[in-house]
Protein backbone atom coordinates (compact mmCIF):
# COMPACT_ATOMS: atom_id res chain seq x y z
CA UNK A 1 0.00 0.00 0.00
CA UNK A 2 0.94 3.60 -0.78
CA UNK A 3 1.27 6.24 1.47
CA UNK A 4 -0.71 8.98 0.73
CA UNK A 5 -0.56 12.79 2.42
CA UNK A 6 -3.84 13.37 4.72
CA UNK A 7 -4.62 16.78 6.13
CA UNK A 8 -6.69 17.47 9.30
CA UNK A 9 -7.33 19.69 12.10
CA UNK A 10 -7.65 20.17 15.62
CA UNK A 11 -11.34 19.93 16.68
CA UNK A 12 -12.26 22.63 18.72
CA UNK A 13 -15.31 23.78 20.44
CA UNK A 14 -15.85 27.26 18.53
CA UNK A 15 -15.76 24.62 15.27
CA UNK A 16 -18.00 21.74 16.82
CA UNK A 17 -20.98 23.41 14.74
CA UNK A 18 -19.22 23.56 11.60
CA UNK A 19 -17.91 19.61 11.72
CA UNK A 20 -21.21 18.52 13.00
CA UNK A 21 -24.12 20.94 11.61
CA UNK A 22 -22.56 22.47 8.56
CA UNK A 23 -24.06 22.13 5.26
CA UNK A 24 -21.09 21.10 3.52
CA UNK A 25 -18.65 18.21 5.07
CA UNK A 26 -15.76 20.49 6.22
CA UNK A 27 -12.87 19.36 3.91
CA UNK A 28 -10.43 17.69 6.37
CA UNK A 29 -9.07 14.08 6.03
CA UNK A 30 -8.98 13.36 9.68
CA UNK A 31 -9.46 15.65 12.94
CA UNK A 32 -7.20 15.63 16.01
CA UNK A 33 -8.80 16.00 19.77
CA UNK A 34 -7.05 15.78 23.08
CA UNK A 35 -8.09 12.68 24.43
CA UNK A 36 -8.13 14.16 28.12
CA UNK A 37 -11.00 16.22 27.01
CA UNK A 38 -12.93 12.58 26.29
CA UNK A 39 -12.00 10.79 29.25
CA UNK A 40 -15.20 11.35 30.60
CA UNK A 41 -18.22 9.01 31.56
CA UNK A 42 -20.86 11.28 29.15
CA UNK A 43 -22.66 13.64 28.61
CA UNK A 44 -21.92 16.32 25.66
CA UNK A 45 -18.26 15.66 24.90
CA UNK A 46 -18.48 12.12 23.88
CA UNK A 47 -21.76 12.75 21.97
CA UNK A 48 -19.88 15.15 19.97
CA UNK A 49 -16.72 12.78 19.52
CA UNK A 50 -18.99 10.05 18.51
CA UNK A 51 -20.94 12.16 15.61
CA UNK A 52 -17.84 13.52 14.47
CA UNK A 53 -16.02 10.08 14.33
CA UNK A 54 -18.88 8.60 11.81
CA UNK A 55 -18.07 11.57 9.38
CA UNK A 56 -13.68 11.85 10.21
CA UNK A 57 -10.88 9.77 11.38
CA UNK A 58 -10.02 11.17 14.82
CA UNK A 59 -6.51 10.93 15.64
CA UNK A 60 -6.17 11.47 19.66
CA UNK A 61 -3.53 13.15 21.02
CA UNK A 62 -2.92 13.32 24.96
CA UNK A 63 -1.39 15.67 26.87
CA UNK A 64 -1.03 14.00 30.69
CA UNK A 65 0.50 10.47 29.94
CA UNK A 66 3.73 11.32 31.45
CA UNK A 67 5.60 9.21 29.71
CA UNK A 68 8.67 10.83 31.16
CA UNK A 69 7.57 10.12 35.07
CA UNK A 70 10.56 8.66 36.94
CA UNK A 71 7.66 7.42 39.10
CA UNK A 72 5.70 5.29 36.42
CA UNK A 73 2.42 6.15 34.40
CA UNK A 74 -0.88 6.16 36.14
CA UNK A 75 -2.55 2.96 35.56
CA UNK A 76 -6.41 4.65 36.11
CA UNK A 77 -5.19 6.81 33.36
CA UNK A 78 -4.29 4.16 30.69
CA UNK A 79 -7.47 2.78 31.55
CA UNK A 80 -9.67 5.34 30.85
CA UNK A 81 -7.53 6.33 27.99
CA UNK A 82 -8.18 2.49 26.09
CA UNK A 83 -11.68 2.80 27.11
CA UNK A 84 -11.69 5.76 24.82
CA UNK A 85 -9.54 4.25 22.04
CA UNK A 86 -11.82 1.05 21.89
CA UNK A 87 -14.66 3.61 21.14
CA UNK A 88 -13.17 5.69 18.79
CA UNK A 89 -10.73 3.44 17.27
CA UNK A 90 -8.29 6.13 16.65
CA UNK A 91 -6.41 7.06 13.50
CA UNK A 92 -3.31 7.55 15.81
CA UNK A 93 -2.46 8.15 19.86
CA UNK A 94 0.02 10.30 20.42
CA UNK A 95 1.60 12.00 23.68
CA UNK A 96 4.67 13.94 24.15
CA UNK A 97 8.34 13.47 25.01
CA UNK A 98 8.22 15.45 28.45
CA UNK A 99 6.66 14.87 32.34
CA UNK A 100 4.53 16.17 34.29
CA UNK A 101 3.62 14.03 37.46
CA UNK A 102 5.84 12.72 40.33
CA UNK A 103 5.19 11.98 44.18
CA UNK A 104 1.45 12.67 43.33
CA UNK A 105 2.10 16.25 42.26
CA UNK A 106 0.91 16.40 38.26
CA UNK A 107 2.26 20.00 36.75
CA UNK A 108 -0.14 19.95 33.79
CA UNK A 109 2.51 21.16 31.55
CA UNK A 110 5.32 18.81 29.35
CA UNK A 111 8.50 19.61 31.77
CA UNK A 112 11.70 18.73 29.75
CA UNK A 113 13.48 15.77 30.09
CA UNK A 114 17.80 15.25 30.42
CA UNK A 115 18.82 13.32 27.68
CA UNK A 116 20.55 10.73 29.66
CA UNK A 117 20.70 6.48 29.34
CA UNK A 118 18.91 6.37 32.83
CA UNK A 119 15.65 8.84 31.73
CA UNK A 120 15.74 6.59 27.86
CA UNK A 121 15.63 3.90 30.39
CA UNK A 122 12.71 4.97 32.13
CA UNK A 123 10.97 6.73 29.02
CA UNK A 124 11.06 3.40 27.11
CA UNK A 125 10.33 0.99 30.19
CA UNK A 126 6.48 3.35 29.84
CA UNK A 127 6.35 3.67 26.53
CA UNK A 128 6.50 -0.45 26.47
CA UNK A 129 3.55 -0.44 29.20
CA UNK A 130 1.53 1.96 27.24
CA UNK A 131 1.54 0.19 24.12
CA UNK A 132 0.82 -3.24 25.99
CA UNK A 133 -2.02 -1.39 27.68
CA UNK A 134 -3.61 0.42 24.45
CA UNK A 135 -2.54 -2.37 22.48
CA UNK A 136 -1.08 -0.03 19.30
CA UNK A 137 1.69 1.56 18.59
CA UNK A 138 2.29 5.02 19.85
CA UNK A 139 2.90 8.04 18.18
CA UNK A 140 5.73 10.03 20.20
CA UNK A 141 5.69 13.71 19.81
CA UNK A 142 8.94 16.33 20.63
CA UNK A 143 8.39 18.45 22.60
CA UNK A 144 9.19 22.42 22.48
CA UNK A 145 11.54 23.18 25.75
CA UNK A 146 13.16 26.24 27.59
CA UNK A 147 15.72 25.14 28.89
CA UNK A 148 18.42 22.55 28.10
CA UNK A 149 19.00 19.99 30.84
CA UNK A 150 23.08 18.53 31.39
CA UNK A 151 22.43 14.96 28.48
CA UNK A 152 24.47 12.74 27.11
CA UNK A 153 22.97 12.46 23.70
CA UNK A 154 20.88 14.98 21.33
CA UNK A 155 16.73 15.02 21.41
CA UNK A 156 17.06 13.68 18.00
CA UNK A 157 19.17 11.00 19.25
CA UNK A 158 16.90 10.18 21.73
CA UNK A 159 13.85 9.97 19.44
CA UNK A 160 15.80 8.02 17.31
CA UNK A 161 16.75 5.39 20.25
CA UNK A 162 13.09 4.92 21.40
CA UNK A 163 11.93 4.31 18.22
CA UNK A 164 14.24 1.60 18.06
CA UNK A 165 13.86 0.39 21.46
CA UNK A 166 10.40 0.15 21.77
CA UNK A 167 9.11 0.60 18.01
CA UNK A 168 6.82 3.58 18.86
CA UNK A 169 6.34 5.84 15.68
CA UNK A 170 6.78 9.71 15.65
CA UNK A 171 5.01 12.92 15.81
CA UNK A 172 6.91 15.30 14.69
CA UNK A 173 6.05 19.08 15.58
CA UNK A 174 7.53 21.38 13.23
CA UNK A 175 7.20 24.63 15.14
CA UNK A 176 8.61 23.02 18.38
CA UNK A 177 11.67 22.16 16.26
CA UNK A 178 11.73 25.01 15.35
CA UNK A 179 10.98 27.11 18.78
CA UNK A 180 13.61 24.69 20.73
CA UNK A 181 16.57 24.94 17.84
CA UNK A 182 15.88 28.85 18.54
CA UNK A 183 16.14 28.70 22.31
CA UNK A 184 18.55 26.09 22.75
CA UNK A 185 20.92 27.32 19.39
CA UNK A 186 20.84 23.86 17.58
CA UNK A 187 20.50 23.51 13.58
CA UNK A 188 16.85 22.65 12.99
CA UNK A 189 18.06 20.74 9.94
CA UNK A 190 20.08 18.46 11.69
CA UNK A 191 17.39 17.69 13.58
CA UNK A 192 15.90 16.38 11.03
CA UNK A 193 18.10 14.36 9.74
CA UNK A 194 18.68 12.60 12.79
CA UNK A 195 15.17 11.24 13.28
CA UNK A 196 14.45 8.30 11.98
CA UNK A 197 12.39 9.79 8.84
CA UNK A 198 10.56 6.18 8.08
CA UNK A 199 9.12 6.50 11.67
CA UNK A 200 7.21 10.13 11.02
CA UNK A 201 3.63 9.35 10.74
CA UNK A 202 2.21 12.77 11.64
CA UNK A 203 3.38 16.28 11.33
CA UNK A 204 2.22 19.44 13.72
CA UNK A 205 2.61 22.89 12.17
CA UNK A 206 1.69 25.41 15.02
CA UNK A 207 2.40 29.47 15.59
CA UNK A 208 4.92 30.73 18.22
CA UNK A 209 5.71 33.60 19.97
CA UNK A 210 8.98 35.88 21.10
CA UNK A 211 8.91 35.80 24.74
CA UNK A 212 11.44 38.32 26.57
CA UNK A 213 14.85 36.38 26.23
CA UNK A 214 13.14 32.84 24.33
CA UNK A 215 10.77 31.76 21.81
CA UNK A 216 6.89 30.57 23.36
CA UNK A 217 5.35 27.71 21.66
CA UNK A 218 2.00 29.34 22.27
CA UNK A 219 0.04 27.70 19.57
CA UNK A 220 -2.03 30.75 19.22
CA UNK A 221 -0.93 32.51 15.72
CA UNK A 222 -0.59 31.48 12.37
CA UNK A 223 2.23 29.14 11.16
CA UNK A 224 5.10 31.65 10.22
CA UNK A 225 7.12 31.77 7.43
CA UNK A 226 9.99 30.33 8.87
CA UNK A 227 8.15 26.88 10.70
CA UNK A 228 6.73 26.69 6.87
CA UNK A 229 10.68 26.55 5.46
CA UNK A 230 10.64 23.79 7.84
CA UNK A 231 8.09 21.91 7.22
CA UNK A 232 9.14 21.81 3.54
CA UNK A 233 12.63 20.29 4.68
CA UNK A 234 10.49 17.75 6.93
CA UNK A 235 8.19 16.48 4.18
CA UNK A 236 10.83 16.23 1.18
CA UNK A 237 12.63 13.66 4.09
CA UNK A 238 9.74 11.96 5.68
CA UNK A 239 7.38 11.72 2.76
CA UNK A 240 3.70 11.44 2.33
CA UNK A 241 2.45 11.50 5.95
CA UNK A 242 -0.48 13.13 7.60
CA UNK A 243 -0.40 16.81 8.68
CA UNK A 244 -2.10 19.33 10.62
CA UNK A 245 -2.45 22.99 12.06
CA UNK A 246 -2.98 22.40 15.81
CA UNK A 247 -4.45 25.95 17.09
CA UNK A 248 -4.58 25.88 20.83
CA UNK A 249 -5.48 29.51 21.33
CA UNK A 250 -7.06 32.81 20.12
CA UNK A 251 -9.17 29.70 17.87
CA UNK A 252 -9.40 31.82 14.61
CA UNK A 253 -12.56 31.02 12.27
CA UNK A 254 -12.38 27.93 10.48
CA UNK A 255 -11.79 29.33 7.16
CA UNK A 256 -8.58 30.36 8.10
CA UNK A 257 -7.32 27.48 9.58
CA UNK A 258 -8.26 25.99 5.77
CA UNK A 259 -6.41 28.41 4.39
CA UNK A 260 -3.82 27.40 6.40
CA UNK A 261 -3.96 23.82 5.39
CA UNK A 262 -4.30 24.53 1.55
CA UNK A 263 -0.94 26.05 1.99
CA UNK A 264 0.60 22.77 3.90
CA UNK A 265 -1.32 20.90 0.98
CA UNK A 266 0.30 23.06 -1.66
CA UNK A 267 3.89 22.94 0.12
CA UNK A 268 3.73 18.93 0.37
CA UNK A 269 3.15 18.81 -3.48
CA UNK A 270 5.82 20.40 -3.87
CA UNK A 271 8.10 20.85 -1.06
CA UNK A 272 10.82 22.66 -3.10
CA UNK A 273 8.54 25.60 -3.60
CA UNK A 274 9.22 26.66 0.58
CA UNK A 275 7.23 29.14 0.69
CA UNK A 276 3.44 30.25 1.90
CA UNK B 1 21.63 13.42 40.29
CA UNK B 2 18.88 10.74 39.70
CA UNK B 3 15.90 11.82 36.92
CA UNK B 4 13.71 11.13 40.17
CA UNK B 5 15.32 14.09 42.29
CA UNK B 6 15.91 16.22 39.26
CA UNK B 7 11.55 16.04 38.94
CA UNK B 8 11.09 16.31 42.34
CA UNK B 9 13.08 19.55 42.30
CA UNK B 10 11.25 20.51 39.29
CA UNK B 11 7.99 20.26 41.41
CA UNK B 12 9.46 22.33 44.32
CA UNK B 13 10.61 25.10 42.11
CA UNK B 14 6.51 24.91 40.76
CA UNK B 15 5.21 24.96 44.01
CA UNK B 16 7.48 26.32 46.20
CA UNK B 17 9.99 28.20 44.05
CA UNK B 18 12.52 26.36 45.71
CA UNK B 19 15.63 25.70 43.29
CA UNK B 20 17.65 21.99 43.82
CA UNK B 21 21.25 22.31 42.80
CA UNK B 22 20.97 21.35 39.28
CA UNK B 23 18.73 23.67 38.23
CA UNK B 24 20.73 26.69 39.83
CA UNK B 25 22.56 27.77 37.25
CA UNK B 26 22.12 31.06 35.31
CA UNK B 27 21.51 30.07 32.14
CA UNK B 28 18.55 28.34 33.68
CA UNK B 29 16.65 31.16 34.69
CA UNK B 30 14.58 32.55 31.79
CA UNK B 31 13.29 28.93 31.12
CA UNK B 32 12.13 28.25 34.92
CA UNK B 33 10.52 31.48 34.78
CA UNK B 34 8.97 30.20 31.26
CA UNK B 35 7.49 27.06 33.36
CA UNK B 36 6.39 29.13 36.40
CA UNK B 37 4.49 31.26 34.73
CA UNK B 38 2.87 28.57 32.48
CA UNK B 39 2.14 26.09 35.92
CA UNK B 40 0.78 29.25 37.56
CA UNK B 41 -1.24 30.73 34.57
CA UNK B 42 -2.72 27.46 33.39
CA UNK B 43 -4.25 26.79 37.03
CA UNK B 44 -5.37 30.29 37.22
CA UNK B 45 -7.56 29.34 33.25
CA UNK B 46 -8.44 26.83 34.57
CA UNK B 47 -10.34 28.11 37.88
CA UNK B 48 -11.71 31.08 36.18
CA UNK B 49 -13.25 28.46 33.65
CA UNK B 50 -14.73 26.31 36.36
CA UNK B 51 -16.22 28.82 38.86
CA UNK B 52 -17.39 31.69 35.83
CA UNK B 53 -20.50 32.68 38.62
CA UNK B 54 -18.09 32.96 41.63
CA UNK B 55 -15.53 35.18 39.79
CA UNK B 56 -18.78 37.33 38.85
CA UNK B 57 -20.17 37.54 42.25
CA UNK B 58 -16.29 38.33 44.03
CA UNK B 59 -14.86 40.74 40.75
CA UNK B 60 -11.66 40.16 39.20
CA UNK B 61 -9.19 41.35 41.57
CA UNK B 62 -10.73 39.38 44.82
CA UNK B 63 -11.56 36.12 42.36
CA UNK B 64 -7.57 36.67 41.38
CA UNK B 65 -7.10 36.80 44.90
CA UNK B 66 -8.86 33.93 46.19
CA UNK B 67 -7.72 32.08 43.15
CA UNK B 68 -4.19 32.43 43.34
CA UNK B 69 -4.13 31.48 47.38
CA UNK B 70 -5.99 28.71 46.59
CA UNK B 71 -3.40 27.74 43.71
CA UNK B 72 -0.66 28.22 47.19
CA UNK B 73 -2.37 25.90 49.52
CA UNK B 74 -3.58 23.17 46.56
CA UNK B 75 -1.28 21.48 43.99
CA UNK B 76 -2.83 19.55 41.25
CA UNK B 77 -2.74 15.76 41.84
CA UNK B 78 -5.15 14.83 39.35
CA UNK B 79 -4.32 13.71 35.94
CA UNK B 80 -7.43 15.70 34.41
CA UNK B 81 -7.28 19.71 35.18
CA UNK B 82 -11.18 19.05 35.44
CA UNK B 83 -10.40 17.76 39.32
CA UNK B 84 -8.36 20.71 39.82
CA UNK B 85 -10.76 22.92 41.80
CA UNK B 86 -12.83 20.42 42.72
CA UNK B 87 -11.96 21.53 47.06
CA UNK B 88 -11.58 25.82 45.71
CA UNK B 89 -14.75 25.76 48.11
CA UNK B 90 -12.67 25.04 51.09
CA UNK B 91 -10.59 27.97 50.42
CA UNK B 92 -13.18 30.41 49.63
CA UNK B 93 -14.85 29.22 53.07
CA UNK B 94 -11.62 29.66 54.74
CA UNK B 95 -11.42 33.64 53.23
CA UNK B 96 -14.62 34.11 53.56
CA UNK B 97 -15.97 32.85 56.88
CA UNK B 98 -18.72 35.31 57.17
CA UNK B 99 -20.17 34.56 53.53
CA UNK B 100 -20.99 31.68 53.26
CA UNK B 101 -22.88 32.20 49.44
CA UNK B 102 -19.22 32.50 48.40
CA UNK B 103 -18.53 29.17 48.82
CA UNK B 104 -21.92 27.67 48.64
CA UNK B 105 -21.83 28.96 44.59
CA UNK B 106 -18.74 27.36 44.31
CA UNK B 107 -19.98 24.02 45.65
CA UNK B 108 -23.13 24.61 43.56
CA UNK B 109 -20.82 25.44 40.72
CA UNK B 110 -18.43 22.69 40.64
CA UNK B 111 -21.30 19.99 40.81
CA UNK B 112 -23.16 21.38 37.77
CA UNK B 113 -19.95 20.78 36.06
CA UNK B 114 -19.79 17.24 37.80
CA UNK B 115 -23.40 16.64 36.30
CA UNK B 116 -22.16 18.34 32.72
CA UNK B 117 -19.94 15.00 32.41
CA UNK B 118 -21.65 12.12 34.71
CA UNK B 119 -22.20 8.94 32.98
CA UNK B 120 -25.14 9.06 30.43
CA UNK B 121 -28.63 7.11 31.30
CA UNK B 122 -32.11 6.95 30.18
CA UNK B 123 -34.53 8.40 32.24
CA UNK B 124 -37.57 6.44 32.95
CA UNK B 125 -40.32 6.86 30.75
CA UNK B 126 -43.44 6.92 33.24
CA UNK B 127 -45.47 5.48 29.91
CA UNK B 128 -43.45 2.66 29.95
CA UNK B 129 -44.25 1.53 33.66
CA UNK B 130 -45.88 -1.63 34.32
CA UNK B 131 -47.85 -2.93 37.51
CA UNK B 132 -45.45 -1.76 40.26
CA UNK B 133 -45.37 -3.74 44.11
CA UNK B 134 -44.81 -0.13 45.31
CA UNK B 135 -44.29 -1.51 48.84
CA UNK B 136 -41.20 -3.18 47.77
CA UNK B 137 -40.18 -0.50 44.84
CA UNK B 138 -36.73 0.54 45.11
CA UNK B 139 -36.18 4.26 42.29
CA UNK B 140 -32.78 4.26 41.04
CA UNK B 141 -31.75 7.78 40.23
CA UNK B 142 -29.58 9.23 37.34
CA UNK B 143 -25.52 9.10 37.39
CA UNK B 144 -25.67 12.99 37.18
CA UNK B 145 -28.31 13.40 40.79
CA UNK B 146 -26.80 15.22 43.40
CA UNK B 147 -28.07 16.83 46.54
CA UNK B 148 -26.06 19.75 47.88
CA UNK B 149 -26.64 21.66 51.50
CA UNK B 150 -26.64 25.14 51.43
CA UNK B 151 -26.89 27.57 54.29
CA UNK B 152 -27.56 30.48 51.77
CA UNK B 153 -29.16 32.16 48.76
CA UNK B 154 -26.69 31.14 46.64
CA UNK B 155 -29.17 29.00 44.21
CA UNK B 156 -31.03 32.57 43.59
CA UNK B 157 -27.84 34.32 43.38
CA UNK B 158 -26.68 31.77 40.54
CA UNK B 159 -29.48 32.32 38.87
CA UNK B 160 -29.47 35.70 38.55
CA UNK B 161 -26.24 36.08 37.49
CA UNK B 162 -25.89 33.40 35.00
CA UNK B 163 -28.93 35.25 33.18
CA UNK B 164 -26.92 38.25 33.43
CA UNK B 165 -29.49 40.32 35.45
CA UNK B 166 -28.58 42.16 38.93
CA UNK B 167 -28.31 39.40 42.20
CA UNK B 168 -30.39 39.44 44.99
CA UNK B 169 -28.08 40.80 48.28
CA UNK B 170 -26.50 37.63 50.08
CA UNK B 171 -28.68 36.17 52.79
CA UNK B 172 -28.73 33.17 54.80
CA UNK B 173 -31.40 30.90 54.79
CA UNK B 174 -33.65 30.31 57.77
CA UNK B 175 -32.64 26.97 57.87
CA UNK B 176 -30.14 24.67 55.77
CA UNK B 177 -31.70 23.75 52.30
CA UNK B 178 -31.33 21.07 49.85
CA UNK B 179 -30.52 22.12 46.21
CA UNK B 180 -30.96 19.00 43.58
CA UNK B 181 -28.26 18.82 40.68
CA UNK B 182 -28.60 16.36 37.75
CA UNK B 183 -28.70 16.85 34.14
CA UNK B 184 -31.43 16.90 31.72
CA UNK B 185 -30.41 15.66 28.28
CA UNK B 186 -26.95 17.68 27.99
CA UNK B 187 -27.83 20.41 29.81
CA UNK B 188 -27.28 20.61 33.91
CA UNK B 189 -29.69 21.41 36.17
CA UNK B 190 -30.66 22.44 39.37
CA UNK B 191 -33.24 23.59 41.32
CA UNK B 192 -34.24 24.34 45.07
CA UNK B 193 -36.10 21.47 47.36
CA UNK B 194 -38.49 22.17 50.58
CA UNK B 195 -37.25 20.05 53.22
CA UNK B 196 -39.77 17.46 53.02
CA UNK B 197 -38.55 16.82 49.08
CA UNK B 198 -34.97 17.02 50.04
CA UNK B 199 -35.11 14.30 52.45
CA UNK B 200 -37.63 12.05 50.35
CA UNK B 201 -35.04 11.70 48.08
CA UNK B 202 -32.05 11.02 50.66
CA UNK B 203 -33.58 8.19 51.87
CA UNK B 204 -34.53 6.70 48.59
CA UNK B 205 -31.07 7.59 47.36
CA UNK B 206 -29.92 5.43 50.23
CA UNK B 207 -31.86 2.01 48.85
CA UNK B 208 -34.97 2.61 50.69
CA UNK B 209 -37.92 1.12 49.64
CA UNK B 210 -40.69 3.49 48.39
CA UNK B 211 -42.99 1.89 51.31
CA UNK B 212 -40.98 2.80 53.84
CA UNK B 213 -40.71 6.50 52.21
CA UNK B 214 -44.59 6.54 52.36
CA UNK B 215 -44.49 6.12 55.85
CA UNK B 216 -41.81 8.29 56.61
CA UNK B 217 -44.57 10.68 55.15
CA UNK B 218 -47.72 9.61 56.59
CA UNK B 219 -46.51 9.52 60.26
CA UNK B 220 -45.29 13.01 59.94
CA UNK B 221 -48.47 14.32 57.24
CA UNK B 222 -51.29 11.63 58.01
CA UNK B 223 -52.71 9.04 56.22
CA UNK B 224 -54.96 11.20 53.75
CA UNK B 225 -51.98 13.61 52.53
CA UNK B 226 -48.58 11.35 53.27
CA UNK B 227 -49.79 9.28 49.81
CA UNK B 228 -50.99 12.25 47.79
CA UNK B 229 -48.03 14.28 49.00
CA UNK B 230 -45.55 10.72 47.68
CA UNK B 231 -46.84 10.82 44.06
CA UNK B 232 -47.07 14.14 43.86
CA UNK B 233 -43.20 14.45 44.67
CA UNK B 234 -42.78 10.67 42.07
CA UNK B 235 -44.82 12.87 39.81
CA UNK B 236 -42.11 15.67 39.78
CA UNK B 237 -38.91 13.56 39.30
CA UNK B 238 -40.32 11.47 36.71
CA UNK B 239 -40.94 14.85 34.59
CA UNK B 240 -37.70 16.09 36.20
CA UNK B 241 -36.24 13.01 34.31
CA UNK B 242 -33.46 12.02 37.64
CA UNK B 243 -35.39 8.50 37.77
CA UNK B 244 -33.30 5.97 36.04
CA UNK B 245 -35.42 2.76 37.09
CA UNK B 246 -37.67 1.48 39.49
CA UNK B 247 -37.12 -1.87 40.38
CA UNK B 248 -39.84 -3.68 43.01
CA UNK B 249 -38.71 -7.08 43.55
CA UNK B 250 -38.11 -8.48 46.97
CA UNK B 251 -34.77 -8.49 47.87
Amino acid sequence: MFATHRFGLGLRKPHYSDFLDGEAAVPVDFVEVISENFMVDGGRPLDVLRRVREHHPVALHGVSMSIGSADGLDLGYLGRLRSLVDAIDPLFVSDHLSWSRICGFNSHDLLPLPYTAEALDVVCANIDRAQDSLGRTMLIENPSSYLALEGEMSEWAFLAALCQRTGCELLLDVNNIYVSARNHGFDPVAYLAGIPADRVRQIHLAGHSQGRELLIDTHDKPVPRSVWSLYAEAIARVGPVATMIERDDAIPPLADLLAELDTARRIACDPARRTA
Amino acid sequence: MSLHALQAGFRDWLTKEARPGPLCAARFEAGLSIYLNNYRAQLMDCLQESYGIVHAWLGDAAFEAAAATHIDRAAPTNWTLDAYGADFAITLRRLYPGDPEVADLAVLEHALTQAFTAPDAAPLDPASLGAIEWDHARLHFVPSLALLTTTSNAAAIWSALSQGTPPPAAQLLPEPTTILVWREGFTPAFRTLDPAEGQALVILKEGHTFGAFCAELVAHVGEKAGPAMAGAYLGQWLSDSIVADIADAKL
